[in-house]
């Protein structure tokens, strides 16, 4: 599989500069989400959340090339467990987020500590198939700990002993808060985005680590890296459990935007998505699987929603055949049949940009490169260091 | 500074486009009134999330299986709704805005606001459906969310249309939870439930099978499966009837053979598909295709009993359905004054008759803007307070009340059976008895719950 994954010597002030992008887009998200109908708080959140699945899947994926198709059942069990601290401990975010992460944790130990020991399709496979029992034990077995299908939701006459002890609870169901500050809106929003400039931090620092680089080895050749004296398996075991942390906390942020969780986060077409995700953006880049992340979630809460009148007042200025005629085309793209511009567009980035959508913005970052210092070439020959 | 000596490749000129593409995009917001509202949620206390204000057009939210098990439900439910809109908007025949009564609606939108609508799939899932739900109310400004066709769905959705203070006029949901355990102060059901069902299908199945039998049951697992299921076993058993076995399975399976293969051993006579929409097309179809039907078990004719029915799944079983009861909220054949007046719109509209599923939803969302009209106000207290205890008829299901404990309407609930001959291909259930409402009544806190407050 062709791979862009360059080795970048990269200088720390540059990474300080990629950073500092990276947290004035996530934390203006309001204001560029604007045009494009996302800005919303949910909508919003989602992204973040996303972010961080995918940017933690990509760390497994992206570096080591072991392709995990269970990842899902983390984010599930991140779920329950932040849930399940809502309803018996407290409110506060930060100990939901923890024991999620936590939780997710232990279980990458126990899924990866069995399904590393084979590679390529029969890890996948492995994996898949932890998934799919973790799914089906949420759904139907450990009814009394996930409520099955139904999901696990908050409910008046919870304990939630911590808050109990300091006086809290009042009329109704609370919300999820960070010390007093009630995450719901944009502020669960803001709460989101500084986890995932935190997470995006952690990945760079592990992209641009020793330990970053051994993975890429074993992701280029793992034999020759044993040949070397290196015993791999510890190295890739750290990182998917590092994955699995990831992921149990995206499904934690879930359960504090919304506190429910529900065994469907679990099924195997959700462990598809972030695969999806991380190639649409790029595996092995940086940012690659944030974008794809974006771009799939957009899809799925703005295409989804779009119906008929909006298409007719759209194609409204068209003779009425016309109109009627690109409704009934459009409208087989957008509402129901948003999979179908979804799997369109996988198959044109998977052919024309094996790379993704970070291989497309190198592409035209290239042309402009190209054509600037071809105009430049007069006088001033030496432009070769671009200064992205 | 030349153009030239610029070393970020920021020229005048395109500073200035950039700056004026900035300013449209957020004068495009504000135009739109899409402007971040979560941050003045409370703010005082006649203002309340979306707050239609002085604008000309109030917009509605139609959340909605379009994929899943229940998508078929999900598009008919649809279709209602929009017939609903035209009809309020004073567009169309009228409907049932001609037959409801009492009504203030006068056929010019609500509150003389036209009445403007948007979609989402909740893709009979939970999740999905929160996440559309929360897109209307947060994005799109709705002052009312609506749609079905699950119960996990209804009760997942309701609870956030409390926190977020959001009436939910919910669609087809049939557990005893949305109105009972589940109750919200902000959620209303029109929709018949698992107890009303039991209640009226238990001295049908007495006389029809007797007092002697041994039941099996294959139940969507879930809360409205097991709300069914605990209900038909309440009146079943209390008749003499013995439960061999209740076997849940998940939602959305389309091979049932490994779930019916025990059925034949067990010594059960009758079978209980606790199923619905597609999935329940395919265990009855399958089931029949076993035998079943024309099996003869303990010396009896082995029956097969549907709890909850649909003319939309009775089309999508076809012949299977011939001669097997079940209960149903509402159908198109019958004979009164609103059942008429809308099958006529919606066969006028679409060319077939509605669903069950559609009628609830339209009823819905006339019985809403009928209480904002009455209230005089879009604030939600009002328009629940309003609705608490309403008396209406006129709807197509004869006197009917909306309980002021629970949040659940009460009416007559209608007994049918597959029609063995049928007559065209939507006449494929057969009315066999309209169970009155006394009989069906059962105490507010036989299910408990906690409606929670009018502010939020």
């Amino acid at each position: 599989m062709a791979s862009i994954t360059h080795f970048n010597p990269s200088t720390p002030k540059r990474d300080l500069a990629v950073m500092g992008i990276f947290a004035l887009v996530v934390l203006t998200a309001p204001i560029w989400a604007t045009p494009i109908g996302a800005n919303y708080p949910d909508l919003l959140q989602r992204f973040a959340i996303f972010g961080i699945f995918a940017i933690g899947y990509n760390l497994l994926f992206g570096l080591t090339g072991y392709l995990s198709f269970g990842h899902a059942a983390f984010l599930g069990v991140g779920s329950y467990a932040a849930v399940w601290i809502f309803k018996l401990l407290t409110m506060n975010a930060i100990l939901a987020v923890a024991f999620g992460m936590l939780v997710a944790a232990v279980f990458a130990v126990a899924i990866g500590y069995v399904a590393l020991r084979r590679a390529g399709i029969y890890f996948a496979i492995l994996t898949l198939a932890f998934a799919q029992m973790s799914y089906r034990l949420a759904y139907s077995v450990l009814t009394p700990i996930t409520n099955g299908e139904t999901g696990l939701t908050l409910d008046g006459n919870d304990p939630r002993v911590i808050d109990a002890l300091f006086g809290g609870g009042g009329e109704g169901i609370p919300n999820p808060s960070l010390f007093g500050l009630e995450l719901t809106g944009y502020a669960a929003f803001y709460f989101c985005a500084v986890v995932l400039i935190l997470a995006f931090w952690v990945s760079l620092k592990i992209f641009r680590s020793p330990f970053g680089l051994k993975l890429l080895a074993i992701k280029s050749n793992q034999t020759r890296m044993r040949f070397t004296g290196y015993n791999t398996r510890p190295y890739v075991l750290t990182v998917f459990v590092i994955s699995g942390m990831y992921a149990g906390l995206a499904g934690s942020l879930m359960a504090v935007t919304d506190p429910l969780a529900g065994a469907e986060r679990m099924v195997w077409t959700a462990s598809g998505e972030v695969v999806l995700m991380t190639i649409l953006g790029g595996a092995g880049t940086l940012v690659g699987p944030m974008l794809g992340a974006v771009l799939i979630k957009y899809a799925e809460n703005i295409f989804s929603a779009v119906n008929d009148s909006q298409l007719a007042d759209l194609f409204g200025f068209l003779p009425e055949p016309v109109t009627d005629l690109m409704v009934g085309v459009a409208s087989l793209f957008v509402g129901e049949g948003w999979h179908l511009t979804l799997g369109l567009l996988f198959m044109a980035i998977v052919i024309f940009l094996p790379g993704g959508m970070m291989e497309g913005l190198y592409r035209i970052g290239g042309a402009i490169r190209r054509r600037r210092a071809g105009g430049r070439a007069a006088d001033n020959s030496a432009v070769t260091q671009p200064s992205e | 500074m030349t153009d030239n000596g610029n070393p970020t490749g920021w020229s005048r000129r395109r500073f200035l486009q950039t700056g004026a593409a900035t300013t449209a995009g957020l004068g495009a917001l504000s135009f739109s009134g899409t402007a971040p509202t979560g941050f003045v949620r409370n703010a005082w206390a006649q203002d309340f999330r979306n707050n239609p204000g002085n604008s000309d057009t109030v917009t509605l939210g139609f959340n909605v299986p379009q994929t899943g098990p229940y998508a078929e439900e999900g598009k008919d439910e649809l279709r209602a709704y929009k017939l609903a809109v035209k009809h309020l908007n004073g567009e169309g025949d009228g409907g049932m805005l001609n037959t409801m009564q009492p009504t203030a609606l006068k056929g010019n939108g609500i509150l003389g606001k036209k009445v403007d609508y948007v979609t989402g799939d909740t893709q009979t899932k939970s999740d999905a459906a929160r996440a559309s739900a929360k897109r209307m109310i947060e994005r799109d400004g709705v002052v009312m969310v609506t749609g079905g066709s699950s119960s996990g769905v209804a009760v997942s959705v309701q609870a956030l249309c409390q926190d977020m203070g959001v009436i939910f006029m919910a669609g087809l949901t049939h557990a005893n939870d949305t109105t009972g355990k589940d109750r919200r102060r902000y959620g209303f059901r029109h929709f018949f439930n698992a107890h009303m069902s039991a209640a009226a299908l238990g001295p049908v199945l007495k006389e029809q099978m007797g007092t002697n039998r041994k039941s099996y049951m294959l139940v969507a697992d879930y809360n409205w499966g097991w709300s069914v299921e605990e209900s038909m076993k309440n009146v079943t058993e209390e008749m003499g009837w013995e439960t061999v076995n209740a076997l849940r399975t998940p939602l959305g399976t389309s091979d049932y053979s490994q779930y019916l293969t025990p059925v034949r051993d067990s010594g059960a006579d009758v079978l209980f598909l606790i199923h619905y929409g597609g999935d329940m097309v395919n265990s009855l179809t399958q089931a029949v295709q076993f035998g079943l039907k024309d099996a003869t078990v303990n010396g009896k004719p082995f029956e097969i009993v549907v709890p909850l029915y649909s003319r939309v799944m009775a089309q999508g079983a076809g012949e299977a359905v011939a001669g097997i009861y079940g209960s149903t909220n509402w159908h198109w054949s019958l004979q009164n004054e609103g059942s008429e007046a809308f099958v006529k719109s919606f066969g006028e509209e679409y060319g077939f008759p509605p669903s069950q599923a559609a009628h609830t939803c339209y009823v819905q969302t006339l019985l809403y803007a009928n209480a904002v009209e009455s209230a005089g106000t879009f604030y939600p207290p009002e328009v629940i307070k309003f609705l608490e205890g309403f008396e209406f008829t006129g709807m197509g299901n004869g006197d009917t009340l909306y309980r002021a404990a629970d949040h659940q309407a009460f009416k007559p609930v209608l007994v049918v059976k597959g029609n063995d001959d049928p007559q065209s291909q939507f006449d494929l259930l057969e009315v066999v008895k309209e169970v009155p409402t006394e009989e069906i009544m059962y105490p507010a806190d036989l299910y408990p719950g906690n409606l929670g407050p009018y502010e939020v």
